[in-house]
């Protein structure tokens, strides 16, 4: 048997010493990735830090007016969470797309965004991987890749980052609240995970032994005029084939702020900042929703299989920008 | 009890009688059945396509706490290697006898240990090697290997000049359809717990028929079939894929003979996936010839299916061709093409569930062309008898499924033009598609035993694979008795217990109630005022008439709504009306609940379900619920499924199978509904999202919005 220690703590302090203490210890939250990792054999940890019950569960407001979503809180209780549906329904909605009830039970803030890629050669230790092992190679590029990236891939992994919850974080510039042993630090989510370049397998700027405590969302008028959008290959329970998170504010007829971030297309939520400058400051006509939509995934390249994802991306900006205007038309309408 | 204050069981909705203790966890599966001093074995697969073993080198394993043995090749007793199974020989069933790999998933050892996670940590220690050959998991009909099947099911249909019919038609349709390696995806893994005891062989096994498994393993182990004793009390699902004798039962034997102690091999789910069957990919080919108005000439149905080096296997596609239509040519065939995939095995709806959807969608397509409703289409070629053998049909109420479901489902509201209703972004569409599944008995033997106390112990080899068929032979045994349920004790799922078809072929029920009703009839002319136990037996076998003068099927006709959104290329089934003809309904709850189960097998097949294989390795990609898509409860729609009257006369109590019916007719009538829809035909199976998606979808959209 694959024997491994197990210890649960109560004090930050405690979880980081463990985990720096110990050779292969990991940091164990709802468990609901890791653990599913372990019983594949693609994680082997000597030691497991629980740390839900540390005192990182709050969803709290910060001054400015943004929120504090506690590293630990669980993906039920922020999608429930009446300022997070009211300021960003895109997150809450992205969040119950996502996964079962259950699942949303145990899953935390932190290990949504510490999740690993679902494809199907990471999660089988008998075939090639570079994210799981590097330098072995990737099975997908030339292998069974129908739901795979189409933006910024690269030779050695072509995996799908599968958060949904991250997405519209991306959009709302949130911000990686973490600990170390030598102080807490702050990375903003565009900047958390790293491009795949030529190693995968490092997935993101966490130092070495941190422990994210908070996931901080900044204050923007746009984000309650946001929406989650998924596509996939069954009604519900499955991983994205493409998400979007938009967010649109139009005033006097003009674009006064746009958020879009997609999901399933690329190893990181993506920030679709080209598709913003496209339509930022501009009429929210469906020519121009239609040429950002274009703009965006000019830079798409797909793999043999899934060129479609490149039309769904586009068709999918292109559907959810238009509702979002829609509403803002009723609004000033009304 | 006076027999006249009893009510007929048959036709009353009850519910299982096992329900209870099934949603309340006290219903044992063959996991759950303690014994002691239990040994767990874990299986290894082969991780090439094809090739041979070069080295298993268990040393490390060996070495690891608990290991009680390693089971391979080179040290396994010999199993019987002319070994034959339900569609002929099978040379997939003797495991571990020598080092050939034909594909990917293939046990090739076994790891014993004192605990399933010792037995597990042990496994992954094993190093094994390779000698890799090419091997090849191209399918296509047009393979240079492709071979006529083999024709067990009776030759294929050839009547009427077919070429000079097609060249006299008004319109001819000439189409290839396709589907895809599927997994039956049962809820219970296989498993067995197996143990040997004075040269007999005992198992409990999750399969689906005891009695044929424990015949099959006395061939595999060369015993006398009295020594081997199966049971499978509750089973949780087979699909088919438990029709057959698992690897599972046949390691756990090898083992516990090698250790001279119980042996549970418990399969988890991606074993399952790459190890216990599927069902085949299909490529068939529909050409059908019409006249104008609507009446077809010729039909000629050739249809393909992937099978194994090494066993026999039959994906029966052409049985709609030859039975739901008249026309003065009908021809069939069926071409097998051996490939390095996972033997195939019977799966919901075995050949008529990828048939029909071939059949009926060409069909359909005859109906767009000759711009015919394509309900009245298929109304029109009703024929009189079998177009192929022109036997008469022993009851065939399909016009009255097709009829009173379009009644019921509001066809006459229908506009005939495809994608012209529209609901905001998304196209709406309906389809229809008409059934006929192969119905009949298998051999089955009961004994009834009149107890002094006035109950009546009924034993028949049957199996309850979720179904609710013990609840139904109860009603059946209670009803030939004359006496109430109350009074019945029915024992099933023992092999012990004689002679029974398996929950199988639509006919697991059918042919036990048969022998059921006949056992009772014998015991009641044995009763007089036995003071002790009076037990009757009969066997069918000399009871059924293999060469009846009319033929046998029940019919289906179902009825689909759906929605597609072009720009994301979503498809979802928004209503499903099947309507049936099953003979006398013995259950209606049960009946109900499991045609309702097998639509939504067809909604899965429809738009989910597909085996994909690595294109360079030829292992499975999707060997979990992960990868694997059935679909989810957000998927399934409100769904009604009910019956017209019908009588079975070739069954002395009126009764047909139903078991897979449900499953058959429902992808065509969803991929007719995405044509109505969109205009587009889809004929390769899953209608995925990457199939439907429209590039210029968004010029089509009703109402882009201008906010200015």
């Amino acid at each position: 048997m694959r024997a491994f220690a197990y210890q649960r703590t109560t004090q930050i302090r405690d979880a980081l010493n463990l985990i720096a203490q110990h050779d292969g210890a990991r940091f164990l939250a709802g468990g609901t990735n890791l653990v599913d990792l372990m019983k594949a054999g693609v994680e082997s940890p000597a030691r497991l830090v629980d740390i839900r019950s540390l005192a990182l569960g709050e969803i709290g407001e910060t001054p400015d007016g943004g929120l504090v979503l506690g590293a630990t809180a669980t993906n039920s209780a922020v999608a429930a969470d009446a300022q997070v549906r009211l300021r960003y329904p895109a997150l809450s909605q992205a969040i119950l797309a996502g996964a079962s009830g259950q699942l949303r039970n145990m899953a935390t803030v932190g290990g949504n965004l510490l999740q690993r890629t679902r494809c199907a050669y990471f999660a089988d230790p008998s075939e090639a991987c570079n994210r799981r092992v590097p330098g072995s190679g990737c099975s997908a590029i030339n292998g069974a890749h129908h739901n795979h990236a189409i933006l910024d891939w690269t030779e050695h992994c072509v995996a799908t980052h599968p958060s949904d919850m991250a997405v519209p974080l991306s959009a709302f510039d949130a911000v990686v609240r973490y600990e170390t042993l030598d102080g807490t630090g702050e990375i903003p989510l565009s900047e958390f995970y790293l491009p795949v370049g030529n190693r995968p397998d490092r997935e993101t700027a966490l130092p070495d032994g941190a422990l994210i405590t908070a996931v901080v969302i900044p204050a923007a008028a746009v984000a309650s005029k946001s929406r989650y959008r998924k596509v996939r290959e069954r009604a519900s329970y499955a991983f994205a084939t493409v998400s979007v998170a938009a967010a649109l504010d139009v005033q006097q007829g003009l674009v006064q702020d746009v958020r879009l971030a997609l999901g399933g297309v690329a190893s990181r939520p993506w920030r679709a900042r080209l598709a913003e400058s496209a339509l930022r400051g501009g009429p929210a006509t469906a020519e121009r929703i239609s040429a950002a939509a274009d703009v965006e995934i000019a830079a798409a390249e797909p793999l043999r299989d899934n060129a479609y994802k490149v039309t769904l991306a586009r068709n999918l900006i292109e559907a959810v920008l238009t509702e979002l205007a829609a509403d803002a038309g009723e609004e000033s309408n009304g | 009890m006076n027999p006249d204050e009893i009510v007929a069981a048959v036709g009353e909705s009850r519910p299982r009688i096992e329900g209870r203790l099934k949603v309340s966890g006290s219903a044992h599966y063959v996991a759950d059945l303690p014994m002691p001093n239990l040994a767990h074995g874990w299986m290894v697969t082969a991780a090439v396509s094809r090739g041979r073993i070069r080295d298993i080198d268990a040393t490390d394993a060996l070495a690891q706490p608990g290991v009680l043995g390693v089971l391979d090749h080179r040290n396994t007793r010999r199993l019987n290697p002319d070994i034959a199974h339900h569609f002929g020989p099978d040379r997939s069933l003797p495991l571990l006898q020598d080092e050939v790999i034909e594909y990917a998933g293939r046990p090739i050892a076994l790891v014993v240990a004192e605990t399933p996670e010792q037995a597990r940590a042990a496994a992954a220690a094993l190093r094994v090697t390779y000698d890799a050959k090419p091997h090849d998991i191209e399918f296509s009909m047009n393979h240079p290997a492709t071979r006529p099947a083999s024709t067990l099911f009776g030759p294929e249909a050839d009547t009427g000049d077919l070429e000079a019919e097609l060249a006299g038609s008004a319109m001819v349709v000439d189409e290839l359809y396709h589907t895809p390696e599927e997994s039956h995806s049962a809820m219970e893994p296989h498993v067995a717990t197996a143990w040997w005891e004075d040269g007999h062989l005992y198992a409990f096994d999750s399969n689906q028929g005891p009695f044929g498994i424990s015949q099959v393993m006395a061939s595999l182990f060369l015993i006398d079939p009295e020594r081997v004793h199966i049971r499978a009390e509750h089973v949780g699902g087979g699909f088919g894929a438990k029709t057959i004798c698992g690897a599972q039962i046949i390691l756990a034997a090898l083992a516990a003979e090698h250790l001279q102690r119980p042996v549970r091999v418990a399969l988890t789910r991606r074993q399952v996936f790459l190890a216990t069957g599927s069902r085949p990919p299909t490529e068939q080919r529909v050409r059908i010839g019409a006249d104008a108005d609507g009446r077809l000439r010729a039909i000629h149905h050739h249809a393909a299916f992937a099978q194994s080096p090494l066993a026999e296997y039959i994906e029966w596609c052409t049985e709609q061709a030859r039975t739901l239509y008249a026309a003065p040519a009908i021809r069939t065939e069926l071409s097998a093409v051996p490939l390095n995939l996972l033997p195939p095995c019977s799966m919901r709806g075995p050949g008529a569930s990828p048939g029909s959807f071939a059949f009926e969608s060409a069909i359909d397509e005859v109906a767009e062309r000759l711009q015919i409703d394509p309900l009245q289409l298929r109304l029109l070629n009703q024929p009189v008898v079998s177009p192929v053998s022109g036997r008469p049909f022993s009851t065939r109420r399909l016009v009255q499924c097709l009829q009173e479901g379009a009644r019921r489902f509001g066809w006459a509201q229908r506009d005939p033009r495809p994608r012209v209703r529209r609901e905001g972004n998304l196209l709406v569409g309906t389809g229809v598609a008409a059934v006929a599944f192969i119905a009949g008995v298998f051999p089955s033997s009961a004994a009834i035993t009149a107890e002094t106390d006035g109950t009546f112990s009924v034993r028949v080899g049957a199996t309850d694979i979720g179904t609710g068929a013990r609840t139904a032979l109860i009603a059946v045994a209670a009803d030939a008795l004359a006496v109430g349920t109350e009074r019945v004790r029915m024992h099933i799922g023992d092999s012990d217990l004689g002679l029974a078809a398996g929950a199988g072929g639509s006919r697991g029920t059918t042919s036990c109630a048969f022998a059921i009703t006949e056992t009772a009839k014998a015991l009641r002319e044995k009763l007089g005022d036995s003071a002790r136990p009076v037990t009757a037996s009969v066997d069918t076998t000399p009871l059924i008439n293999w060469q009846p003068a009319e033929e046998r099927y029940t019919y289906s006709a179902v009825f689909a709504e759906v929605t597609v959104d072009p720009a994301t290329g979503e498809v979802r089934v928004r209503r499903l009306l099947g309507m049936f003809a099953v003979g006398r309904v013995i259950n209606p709850l049960l009946a109900r609940s499991q045609l309702i189960g097998g639509m939504i097998g067809g909604l899965s097949m429809a738009l989910h379900e597909e085996s994909v294989r690595d294109p360079l390795t030829g292992r499975l990609v999707t060997a979990d619920f992960a990868g694997y898509h059935i679909s989810a409860h957000a998927d399934v729609p409100t769904i009604e499924a009910d019956f017209v009257a019908d009588y079975e006369p070739q069954d002395p109590s009126g009764f047909n199978g139903l078991g897979e019916i449900g499953n058959a007719g429902t992808a065509a009538a969803i991929a007719n509904a995405v044509w109505h829809a969109t205009g587009t035909r889809h004929r390769t199976l899953p209608i995925s999202l990457s199939r439907v998606i429209e590039r210029a979808a968004a010029q089509d959209r009703p109402e882009a919005v201008s906010v200015a």
